[in-house]
């Protein structure tokens, strides 16, 4: 009864909810009267200071631009820093009267007054109190002339911008890349948050893999101008992040010394410390300037860029695939070794070709090898010897071994537009083409023709890891990231990807086996890639570019140039403890042994050989010249 | 009973009049806002806007037809679409400068973050006016309130949208503390809010710290919301007493207001007509959250009167935090001023809140 009672008087009544309710509109009050009180402040007592700085916008933005990051190679020599330049723009509000303004100013910077009116038509939509970019980089002079007449040029302004300026014209152009102007889907993407049209950022190489260390944080700066839009006062300043440096694994000394052995072919260089994946040096022929795509090219300088059929912008390192040629005989020879097929007492005779039901496989030497085993076979590059390797281990067996040492598959290296490389199965080449696998590709796989297709840094991997005794390593080209403070960020790591799945011994025999290609007897590059020196270990290939069924007698020499097979070189020195591995690919080189071997030897030489008392190398000089003699 | 009279004759005219009032304004404000000194004047917005409010009127009407009683029943099922839509917008929402706000139905887009405002607002007066009492709730009966705003709450934030998320927090303690929260509960809440909130903080990572410092206040970000807020600023102050005239506002010039249509249009409104005309628009929505809770005061049912106190904090808020805003007193979000601001999902909002004060109002004398 006392409980009903109870529940009943506490129960909500209307009388209740409006006392409630009274509540609510005392508060409710209580906030427009700070509203109006806010209000009053700002229209009436303080109307006069805001009326004021409303006139022309008083108070604008003005940014501070972040120095990007500089790059360095790996002993500190600096490839890429920012230069200064000069930037003429013109806020519209402030240019009153704006013809005789413009009129003035064309005289200046050498332009019509109807190029800078176009200028700035283009740039519809921009609020008038926004400054207009209508020239770009102006020479000193024009400077100081137009600092002379400031007072003549209202709304002119000139702003130092920093610019990208790469120090090496065309050195290492592919690994460093270049800057250039964000576009309006990159703007879109979503991905560059921080980024405004105008915007320099990394398109290509470390500048694009690096950007985020590199580019820094804009700053900018409130500040109160007068009538004539001059900057009166400041009144905060949020400073920019200049952007972290960054060093390269290269040695930009070697790095020229490759670009110099490439000149004037179509190739490209990988030189990797087989102990710990550092690329040393990696250069693509022919290279362009990078930095036209800065500072604005021509449509002329594009099309001879694009036009250009060696494909200067192509990182062939990375981006170009070609078949391995005679190089792949070091998968097929680890393969057979490994799955028991062959030992080191495994003879086979090579009469010079190689006979599969009807078709005849012929070997590269007419007269034939003789009796051949394993050592010999890699020494003279012997086909048919692995012909017959190739034919009992299969296609699969063999896509395995390769796929294991890292082909077919990118190499992950903190590269743009890395091409995939490609290993055919049977199921691959089913799926492919509807057709099944024919035993003869296999004959044709094994000696690294046909489908199978390798990036020069895939190769150098897979060199590097023979060199150091089986560890694949992943190959990296950022040796440290240091803020503009000197702290370290990052530092260099080596990274193992994987091993190569061979015994000891077996890698041994087949190690044995490329120290005979360059110092045996009969060696393919005996007399092309050896050195008094040192001992170098490699192996030559040659990849053929087309068919020359029915013509087979046709020598090299004979081809036309581009129908010529791509010559390969891949090689490590000094053979015992390796300290450097090379992969040469000149495209249409005809023969590995006379096209590549010698790049790679000289390279080797600079390395190992050529270096100063202090341990770097000598650069490009006159008594490096006299060395090599 | 298909027509009664009485309802025509106790049907709440002067709510709309101050209603039809606002929105003439609004729409001469946008006018200036997208022609004023714009390099390109934006007439297809202004065109937009008077589609929208076209479509606002329907729903406003649609709103009021049916007896609000109704809504009781369909509390759950309006709730449970208004969740769906905001997980639909987490998968297949539009990117809008970096957050996932839109779904896109066919020629036109939707922020279901707006009518989840009022699927809440319809779950608590549902929930509240059952068990009310002058002791008020004790912490285990929130709960289920706390549930019910939390769900929408972290899809909000997940778009992100602090502002909406934020005023969807505000909108529901202002009806909880209506119906008032038992006073042990209270002082618990209270002390366990002042122990947490430092202990978030503590564990939030340092990005988000500072945005939630610049989110409170924009003088640390002098480049970016810092900016933004003196601009306004200098506008409404320029307005000083008279204004600069219609149509003559110079701030509104593009890129020195941002967001000019939408989230300061208040100050176009205070440059270019003064103090006479903000003082007159902020009376304006004075008498229109008193006139709302008058609705609530009217009506001698409790769901009624909790639903009006609900739709009527939600324009309150709306309507301090934005001009509190453009002043420079409030943190800077997106939260549109109801009947004046440019956009689709807020007119439509607006309208169906005043189509829903409309029906309490007009409904106060009939029974069940």
């Amino acid at each position: 009864m006392t409980a009903a009672l109870e529940k009943y008087l506490k129960t909500a009544d209307h009388d209740w909810y409006k006392q409630r309710l009274l509540g609510v509109m005392v508060c409710a009050l209580a906030a427009f009267v700070v509203l109006f009180v806010r209000l009053i402040y700002l229209q009436v007592i303080m109307g006069d200071e805001y009326r004021r700085l409303s006139l022309n916008n008083r108070i604008r933005l003005q940014d501070i631009e972040a120095p990007r990051g500089l790059i360095h190679d790996r002993n500190g020599d600096l490839l890429v820093d920012n230069r200064p330049s000069f930037d003429v723009s013109i806020i519209l509000k402030d240019a009153a009267p704006l013809d005789q303004t413009i009129a003035k100013l064309s005289r200046h910077l050498d332009m019509t007054s109807e190029d800078l009116f176009a200028k700035i038509k283009r740039t519809k939509g921009v609020s008038s109190y926004q400054p207009i970019v209508v020239k770009q980089d102006i020479g000193r002079d024009v400077l100081a002339a137009i600092e002379v007449h400031r007072f003549d040029l209202p709304g002119v302004d000139v702003n130092v911008r920093l610019r990208r300026h790469y120090l090496n014209e065309q050195s290492s152009a592919h690994l460093i890349g270049y800057l250039s102007e964000i576009s309006s889907d990159e703007l879109k993407s979503g991905k560059y948050e921080e980024r405004r049209g105008g915007d320099f950022i990394g398109k290509f190489g470390a500048e694009k893999a690096f950007e985020n260390y590199l580019q820094g944080k804009r700053g900018g700066r409130q500040v109160e101008v007068n009538a004539n839009g001059q900057v009166v006062r400041i009144l905060k300043t949020v400073a920019a992040t200049p952007g972290q440096d960054i060093y390269m694994t290269i040695d930009q000394a070697l790095q020229k010394k490759a670009e110099a052995l490439l000149e004037g072919q179509a190739g490209a260089l990988v030189a990797m410390e087989p102990t710990s994946g550092r690329i040393l040096a990696l250069a693509s022929s022919p290279s362009f300037d990078q930095n036209i795509f800065v500072n604005g090219m021509s449509y002329k300088q594009w099309d001879a860029l694009i036009g250009n059929p060696y494909r200067p912008l192509e990182n062939k390192a990375i981006q170009a695939e070609y078949p391995p040629g005679s190089t792949y005989k070091i998968i097929t020879a680890l393969a057979g070794l490994q799955e028991g097929i062959i030992d080191a007492d495994t003879v086979f005779h090579c009469p010079g070709h190689y006979r599969l039901g009807n078709r005849v496989f012929r070997c590269w030497k007419r007269g034939g090898h003789g009796k051949v085993h394993i050592i010999k076979a890699i020494a003279e590059s012997c086909d048919v010897f692995f012909y017959q390797v190739g034919r009992e281990l299969g296609v699969d067996r063999l896509a395995w071994y390769a796929k294991a040492a890292g082909l077919g598959a990118r190499t992950g290296i903190n590269l743009d537009r890395e091409a995939p490389g490609l290993i055919p199965t049977a199921a691959w080449k089913k799926q492919r083409t509807g057709v099944p696998w024919q035993e003869g590709e296999t004959l044709s796989i094994a000696i690294g023709q046909g489908f199978n297709l390798a990036t020069p840094l895939q190769m150098a991997v897979l060199t590097a890891a023979v060199a150091n005794g089986g560890v694949r390593y992943s190959p990296q080209i950022l040796q440290n990231i240091v803020t503009a403070d000197g702290q370290i960020l990052y530092s260099f790591k080596p990274q193992v990807v994987g091993k190569l799945p061979v015994s000891k011994a077996n890698l041994e025999l087949v190690r044995k086996g490329l120290w005979e290609v360059v110092n045996g007897k009969r060696g393919t590059a005996r007399q092309t890639a050896s050195l008094e020196e040192i001992d170098i270990s490699g192996k030559t290939g040659t990849a053929q570019v087309f068919s020359r069924k029915g013509q087979e007698s046709m020598k090299e020499e004979e081809i036309e140039d581009h129908l010529k097979s791509h010559a390969w070189f891949v090689a490590y020195a000094p053979s015992a403890h390796p300290k450097i591995a090379v992969t040469v690919i000149v495209e249409h080189g005809a023969h590995g042994s006379t096209a590549a071997a010698p790049v790679a030897r000289e390279l080797i030489k600079a390395y190992l050989i050529d270096r100063g008392p202090d341990g770097l190398l000598k650069a490009q000089s006159a008594d490096s010249l006299s060395l090599t003699q | 009973m298909m027509f009664d009279r009485r309802l025509v004759q106790n049907f709440d005219w002067g709510l709309l009049l101050l209603v039809f009032l606002l929105g003439c304004i609004g729409l001469a404000i946008l006018y200036s806002a997208v022609t004023a000194e714009t390099p390109l004047p934006q007439k297809k917005i202004f065109i937009k806007q008077l589609i929208w409010f076209s479509a606002g009127l329907a729903a406003m009407v649609l709103t009021f037809l049916f007896n609000y009683k109704k809504l009781d029943r369909w509390a759950q099922p309006i709730y449970v679409v208004c969740v769906l839509l905001l997980i639909g917008v987490l998968f297949v929402g539009k990117y809008v400068g970096g957050s996932r706000r839109w779904l896109s139905l066919g020629p036109i887009s939707i922020q279901p973050s707006e009518l989840v405002k009022i699927g809440i607002i319809i779950m608590l007066a549902r929930y509240y006016s059952k068990d009310a009492n002058t002791q008020g709730f004790t912490l285990r009966e929130l709960f289920k309130p706390f549930i019910l705003v939390l769900i929408p709450f972290a899809l909000i934030v997940k778009q992100p949208d602090l502002g909406t998320a934020m005023l969807l927090v505000l909108i529901a303690c202002s009806m909880t503390m209506f119906v008032k929260i038992e006073r042990r509960s209270l002082v618990c809440l209270v002390a366990f809010c002042a122990v947490s909130v430092p202990m978030v903080w503590f564990f939030l990572k340092e990005y988000q710290k500072r945005r939630i410092l610049v989110f409170l206040d924009p003088d640390r970000d002098p480049l970016g919301a810092g900016y933004h807020i003196i601009q306004s600023k200098i506008a409404i102050g320029s307005g000083m007493i008279a204004g600069k005239g219609y149509l003559k506002g110079t701030q509104n010039a593009l890129s020195f207001l941002p967001e000019e249509h939408t989230d300061f249009i208040f100050s176009v409104l205070a440059e270019e007509w003064g103090f006479i005309g903000s003082g007159l628009l902020i009376l304006l929505f004075l008498i229109l959250i008193f006139w709302g809770l008058k609705v609530a005061q009217g009506c001698r049912e409790p769901f009624g009167t909790i639903l009006a106190v609900g739709v009527t904090a939600m324009i309150f808020w709306q309507v301090v935090i934005n001009i509190g805003m453009t002043m420079g007193l409030m943190p800077v979000v997106g939260v549109p001023l109801p009947l004046i601001s440019y956009g689709g999902s807020s007119v439509i909002t607006s309208a169906i809140c005043i189509g829903l004060l409309l029906n309490v109002s007009m409904r106060r004398f009939l029974l069940n």
